[in-house]
């Protein structure tokens, strides 16, 4: 802290509690509405014939059409932007959505990406078999290890891009940031992690080298289960020039007249590119209801992230105790080979998604789901209401035992998402099915 | 090709003070532009465009389009053919060229009354800047001023862009 910094009128940075609330949000001009409006509109009047070419050919900000940009949608997306500490975002209809984005303007056909193999099951289905009938190819590699990205950036010396989660889902596990991101800037490529389990609150990927954020706001986010979204951010320091692997975002854009988009506006470059381009032309937008809802749940995203995190530990080390419990992937655990990593990267606790496997394997698994009464069995995370679901039957049912075993989803497998109820509660709850 | 590295991304980022740069696009009204395209899909095009609308007097300067107009500006070859006064010299050319753009400005700081230069996003010469900033003029590097225009007065984050301001003050329209 500088001198200046302590005089109330010099700089200061604002806490993430206060952005939380703040950021983007600014009290509406025209009518002084403390809470952001929802827009529930398509369309925005023109001030004249000059005014509508400028907007279109970018030349001013400003709206046009809520497929492109939204007031009730932009709010969040400068909110995201600031509590990862980015430079700008593009927000989409879904996480899936937002990941598509990332990597229609990272890619061009033919061209290939490494990713972590511990991802969300949907992710590993989107990249291994949607994305190659784009002529997209994902290497998956173990994450563990940092050596194995560097390995598989040489194999794949055409590689576009660098791909995990963090804190990953389903269970427990933490990728040491630091090193991957050096690995992938020695390739020349950009480390884009998904930091829907743990959010900005409890670990910002930014500050350890991650070039490119994505969000699946469905999640902790907006935090209440009640709409579905996502998010793409940009630090803003990726240099895609000195890169010279990504002539999309360095030479005329054919789809945009010709425009160049990182020269064009710098730093933000590729969250316009992914906008202008991606989002325009395949429309996964965010409604802007589903804006104005996310937008509330992230101002007590720092409140609920520690309820989430406290009531995680608790209920992880009641499992541990059980005897009808063979482990618990919980990096919060003493036990957890990540628990070292989950104290450098995410010192607030790492996040309130876990599994763990019970001694009864598949059957016991599936007895316990439908045991439970205040967990509910469907297929999310991040809620206030505690989750409950067995992965080898459900969300990692498309996958092979194998990939199953690896993603860290197998029979014996159950995951949690603890929501903010009261811990004993929840304890009491899972007790009673465990002894069934 | 060798591998090029992020961490060889040479000298650190520059930062500005908020309110300096508020300041300058709140004090100037006349901006020469070096390098001004008349391609409208060229950033200085865009720039150019962006300011006239905001109600600045932009100047292009372009000896390749010398005697013609830009957005019905005329243009001229060098900053010492502008009539008038000029408050701020706004460059669009490449780093290595910089420099004597910039010296041409510091002749020209009494005769033309300039105040500030200013030089686009990813343009940047700091020992031109430190002989700059030596006679009285102030610099800004490496920003576009449409951007920070857009970032600082809060149209920027219509487009999703952080613009670091927190504020429950109603926004004067
Ligand atoms: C870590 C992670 N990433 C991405 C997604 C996909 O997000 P969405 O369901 O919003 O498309 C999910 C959903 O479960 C997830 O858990």
């Amino acid at each position: 802290m500088t001198d200046d910094s302590k005089k109330p009128d010099g700089p200061h940075e604002f806490g993430f509690e206060t952005r939380a609330i703040h950021a983007g949000a600014r009290p509406d001009a025209e009518t002084g509405a403390r809470v952001t409006p929802i827009h529930q509109n398509t369309s925005y009047v023109f001030e004249d014939a000059e005014h509508a070419a400028d907007l279109f050919n970018l030349q001013t900000f400003g709206f046009i059409y809520s497929r492109l940009t939204n007031p009730t949608v932009s709010v969040l997306e400068e909110r995201l932007a600031n509590l990862e500490g980015g430079r700008a975002a593009v927000c989409a209809s879904s996480g899936h959505a937002a990941q598509f984005l990332t990597f229609f303007t990272l890619l061009e056909p033919g061209d290939c990406f490494i990713a972590s193999k511990n991802l969300y099951g949907g992710s590993i289905t989107q990249f291994g078999h949607s994305f190659k009938r784009l002529g997209w190819d994902c290497h998956f590699v173990d994450p563990t290890d940092p050596e194995n990205f560097r390995q598989a950036l040489k194999d794949h010396p055409e590689a576009k891009g660098v791909f995990l989660e963090a804190l990953a889902n389903p269970g427990g596990l933490i990728v040491d940031l630091e090193p991957v991101a050096e690995v992938a800037h020695e390739a020349g490529v950009p480390l884009i992690v998904d930091n829907t389990l743990a959010t900005p609150y409890l670990l910002r990927p930014f500050e350890w080298g991650a070039d490119i954020v994505v969000h699946s706001t469905t999640k902790f986010l907006s935090g209440h289960a009640n709409s579905m979204g996502g998010a793409v951010i940009e630090s803003g320091k990726f240099d895609w020039a000195a890169s010279g692997k990504f002539p999309g975002m360095c030479t005329p854009d054919p789809a945009y007249h010709g425009l160049t988009f990182y020269e064009t506006f710098g730093d933000f470059g590729f969250t316009m590119k992914a906008r202008a381009v991606a989002l325009r032309d395949f429309g996964p937008s965010m409604a802007p209801m589903n804006a104005f809802l996310t937008i509330t749940g992230t101002e007590t995203l720092g409140l609920r992230m520690d309820r989430h995190v406290q009531n995680a530990q608790k209920v992880a080390e009641f499992l541990e105790s059980h005897p009808a419990v063979a482990w618990v992937s919980y990096a919060g655990l003493k036990s957890s080979p990540f628990h070292d990593l989950a104290k450098k990267y995410l010192p607030k606790g790492p996040g309130s998604v876990f599994t763990f496997g019970l001694k009864g394997g598949y059957e016991a698994g599936i007895k316990c789901v439908e045991t439970v009464e205040l967990f509910s069995h469907l297929a999310n995370v991040g809620d206030t209401r505690s989750l409950i679901i067995h992965p080898a039957s459900t969300t990692h049912r498309q996958l092979t035992e194998d990939q199953q075993i690896a993603a860290g989803a197998g029979p014996d497998v159950v995951r949690l998402s603890i929501g903010i109820e009261t811990a004993d509660d929840l304890i009491r709850d899972l007790e009673k099915a465990l002894n069934a | 090709m060798t591998e090029p590295t992020l961490a060889d991304a040479a000298p650190p980022p520059l930062v500005y003070d908020d309110k300096l740069v508020a300041g300058i696009l709140k004090d100037v009204r006349t901006i020469a532009i070096v390098g001004a395209s008349p391609n409208w899909v060229r950033p200085s095009n865009f720039a150019m465009k962006y300011l006239l609308g905001k109600g600045y007097s932009v100047i292009p300067v372009n000896p390749g389009h010398a005697g013609k107009e830009i957005w019905d500006q005329m243009t001229y070859a060098e900053l010492g053919d502008v009539p008038g006064p000029i408050d701020m010299v706004d460059v669009f050319r490449a780093s290595k060229d910089a420099g004597g753009i910039i010296d041409r400005a510091i002749e020209l700081k009494d005769e033309k009354a300039i105040k500030v230069i200013w030089l686009q996003l990813g343009v940047r010469d700091d020992d031109a800047a430190a002989r700059a900033e030596a006679a009285g003029l102030t610099v800004i590097m490496d920003r576009c001023p449409k951007i920070e225009y857009g970032r600082l007065f809060g149209e920027l984050g219509w487009s999703g862009v952080n613009s670091g301001v927190i504020s429950s003050k109603r926004p004067k329209r």
